[in-house]
C-alpha cells in the first residue's frame, strides 16, 4: 500500500492509521513516564512530607485529591475540544478520543469525590456536606454518566459521535451554569483554590513540589489512557466495518 | 406555525395524557411527601417550595418521551423536516405545545397543592411567578433531550439521565425564588437568573435541538 | 519505614487505597478491552486476507 505524501501538520494525526502507528511508538514512553511520576510523587508525598500543623497527616490526601479534581475538569475540557473538532472538521479520531476520555474523566471525578469525602470526615466532621465544590463535582459526575450512557445507547457510530458532541457542548454550558447556581445556593466549607498564583491561601513549598509531580503523573496517565483507549475504539470501529463487509460479501 | 401548534395541542388533548397525567403525577407526589416525612406543619412549610418545584420538574420530565416519539413513529417528523418551516421553528413550537399542555397546568395547580403542604402566605405569589418563569426552560431543555433520544428504542430512562443534570440550574434558582419568597426575603437575584436561563435556553437551545434532530433523521 | 500517621492513619490509608484501587481498575479494564479488540482485529484481518 502506498502512502500519500503526508503533510506534517497536526491534522495528519487525524488519520486513524497514522494515529495508531504514532501512539504505538509513544505508548511505552507514556506509560513509563506516567508510572515514574505517579510513584515518585505519591511516595514523596506519602513518606517524606511533614504533617500539616492543623490538618495532621490528612494533608497527604492532597496528592490524590487535587490532581484527580484537576483532571476531572480537564478531561471534560478535552472532550469539549475534541467534540468541537469532530463537529467542525469531521475527524473520526477526534470523536473517538472524546469517547475514550469519558470514562477516564468519570473515574477521576469519583476519585476526587471519594478522597474528598474521606478527608472531610475528620476535618469537617462529616463525609458529605452540600458544599458548592462537592455539589458541583457530583453534578459533573452526572454529566459524565449521561455522556457515557448516550455513547453506549446509539448503534450507528457517526450518529453517536454527532449526538454526544452536541450533548458535550450543551452540557458544558449547563455545567458552568450549575457551578454558578450552586455557588449562589450555598457558600461552603471548602478552602479556596490550593494552587492559585497569589500565594495568600496557597500551600507551602514542602507540599507544593511533590504535588506538582503528582499532577504531572495524573496528566501523563490521562494522556496515556486516552491514547490507548482511542486506539481501542479505532480498532472496535474497524472490526465493525470488516464485519459489515463480510456480511455484505457472504 | 400556528397550525402546527394547534395540531399538537389537539393531539395532546385528544390523547388525554397531555393535561391529565402530568397534573395527576404532581398531585400524587405532593400527597406522598407528607406521608413520607410526617405531618408536622412547620416542617412541611419549610420544605414546601422545594417539594413543589421538584414535583413540577418531575411531572415535566415524565411527559417528555412522548414529545417527539409519536411524530417519529408515524413519520410526520420526516414530513416536518422537509416542510418549508425551519426545523428550529418546529422544535420551538413543539416545546411551546409541551409547555402549554404540561407547564402551564402545573403553574396553575401549584397554589392549590401549596395548601396541602402548608405553604406560608407570601409564598403563593412567588411560587407561581417562579414556576411561570422556570417551566418554559424545563420544556425547552426537555425538547433537546427528547430530540437526542428520539431514535432509541428504550430512550425513556436515558432521557431522564440526560435531562436531569441539565435541569439543575433551573431547579436551584427556581426553588430559591420560591423559598425566599415564602420566608419574605429578597427574590430579585435568583429571579433574574431564572428568567435569564429561560430566555437563554429559549433563544439558543432550539438550534441544538434542531441540529440533533437532523442527525437523527439522517 | 512507615511514617507516623498519628490518629488519622485510617483516613489517609483508606484514601490512598481507594484511589489506587480505582486507578488500577480503570487501567486494567482499558488494557483488557484493548488487548481483546486488538486480537479480534488481527484475527479478522488475517481471515479477510486468506479469503481474499
Amino acid at each position: 500500500m502506498t502512502q500519500p505524501a503526508m503533510n506534517s501538520s497536526l491534522w495528519s494525526y487525524a488519520n486513524p492509521r497514522k494515529f495508531l502507528a504514532t501512539t504505538e511508538r509513544l505508548m511505552p514512553f507514556l506509560w513509563t513516564a506516567a508510572l515514574i511520576c505517579l510513584v515518585t510523587g505519591l511516595v514523596w508525598g506519602f513518606f517524606f512530607t511533614p504533617d500539616d500543623y492543623r490538618q495532621g497527616s490528612t494533608v497527604k490526601i492532597i496528592y490524590l485529591h487535587v490532581p484527580s479534581a484537576l483532571m476531572a475538569i480537564n478531561a471534560w475540557m478535552m472532550m469539549l475540544v475534541a467534540s468541537l473538532i469532530w463537529l467542525v472538521r469531521r475527524h473520526h479520531v477526534s470523536a473517538l478520543a472524546a469517547r475514550a476520555a469519558g470514562p477516564v474523566g468519570a473515574v477521576m471525578t469519583v476519585i476526587a469525590l471519594v478522597t474528598g469525602a474521606i478527608w472531610g470526615q475528620p476535618m469537617w466532621g462529616t463525609w458529605w456536606a452540600w458544599d458548592p465544590r462537592l455539589t458541583s463535582f457530583l453534578i459533573l459526575f452526572l454529566f459524565y454518566l449521561g455522556y457515557i450512557a448516550l455513547w453506549e445507547a446509539i448503534e450507528d457510530p457517526d450518529t453517536a459521535a454527532d449526538l454526544t458532541g452536541v450533548l458535550c457542548l450543551v452540557g458544558s454550558v449547563f455545567a458552568l451554569l450549575s457551578r454558578y447556581a450552586v455557588n449562589f445556593w450555598n457558600q461552603g466549607l471548602h478552602q479556596g483554590a490550593s494552587l492559585s498564583m497569589d500565594a495568600e491561601e496557597n500551600v507551602a513549598d514542602v507540599f507544593y513540589l511533590p504535588l506538582l509531580v503528582c499532577i504531572a503523573g495524573f496528566v501523563l496517565l490521562f494522556i496515556a489512557l486516552v491514547f490507548y483507549r482511542t486506539g481501542t475504539e479505532i480498532r472496535a470501529r474497524r472490526i465493525r466495518a470488516l464485519q459489515a463487509r463480510e456480511r455484505a460479501g457472504a | 406555525m400556528i397550525a402546527l401548534l394547534l395540531r399538537d395541542l389537539r393531539l395532546a388533548v385528544r390523547a388525554g395524557g397531555g393535561f391529565g397525567l402530568g397534573l395527576a403525577f404532581f398531585l400524587i407526589v405532593t400527597v406522598m411527601v407528607p406521608l413520607a416525612v410526617g405531618p408536622q406543619p412547620a416542617l412541611l412549610a419549610s420544605i414546601a417550595p422545594g417539594v413543589l418545584w421538584l414535583g413540577a420538574l418531575l411531572a415535566c420530565l415524565l411527559s417528555l418521551d412522548r414529545l417527539l416519539a409519536l411524530d417519529w413513529e408515524d413519520g410526520s417528523l420526516d414530513l416536518l423536516a422537509t416542510a418549508p418551516l425551519p426545523l428550529e421553528a418546529v422544535v420551538t413550537i413543539k416545546a411551546l405545545a409541551h409547555w402549554i399542555t404540561t407547564g402551564l397546568p402545573l403553574v396553575l395547580a401549584a397554589p392549590a397543592l401549596g395548601v396541602l403542604l402548608n405553604l406560608p402566605g407570601p409564598g403563593y405569589l412567588w411560587l407561581v411567578i417562579s414556576l411561570a418563569a422556570g417551566t418554559p426552560a424545563l420544556s425547552v431543555i426537555g425538547t433537546f433531550g427528547a430530540a437526542l433520544t428520539v431514535g432509541l428504542k428504550r430512550g425513556g430512562l436515558l432521557l431522564s439521565l440526560l435531562v436531569l443534570p441539565l435541569y439543575v440550574p433551573t431547579l436551584i434558582f427556581g426553588a430559591e425564588v420560591a423559598r425566599r419568597g415564602a420566608v419574605g426575603m429578597d427574590t430579585a437575584t435568583p429571579l433574574l437568573m431564572l428568567v435569564g436561563i429561560s430566555a437563554g435556553a429559549l433563544a439558543l437551545l432550539p438550534f441544538a435541538s434542531a441540529a440533533v434532530l437532523r442527525v437523527n433523521l439522517r | 519505614m512507615m511514617p507516623d500517621l498519628g490518629k488519622y492513619a485510617d483516613t489517609v490509608l483508606s484514601a490512598y487505597a481507594a484511589s489506587i484501587l480505582l486507578l488500577a481498575a480503570l487501567v486494567a479494564l482499558s488494557l483488557w478491552r484493548g488487548r481483546r479488540l486488538r486480537r479480534d482485529m488481527q484475527d479478522m484481518e488475517q481471515r479477510m486476507r486468506r479469503d481474499g
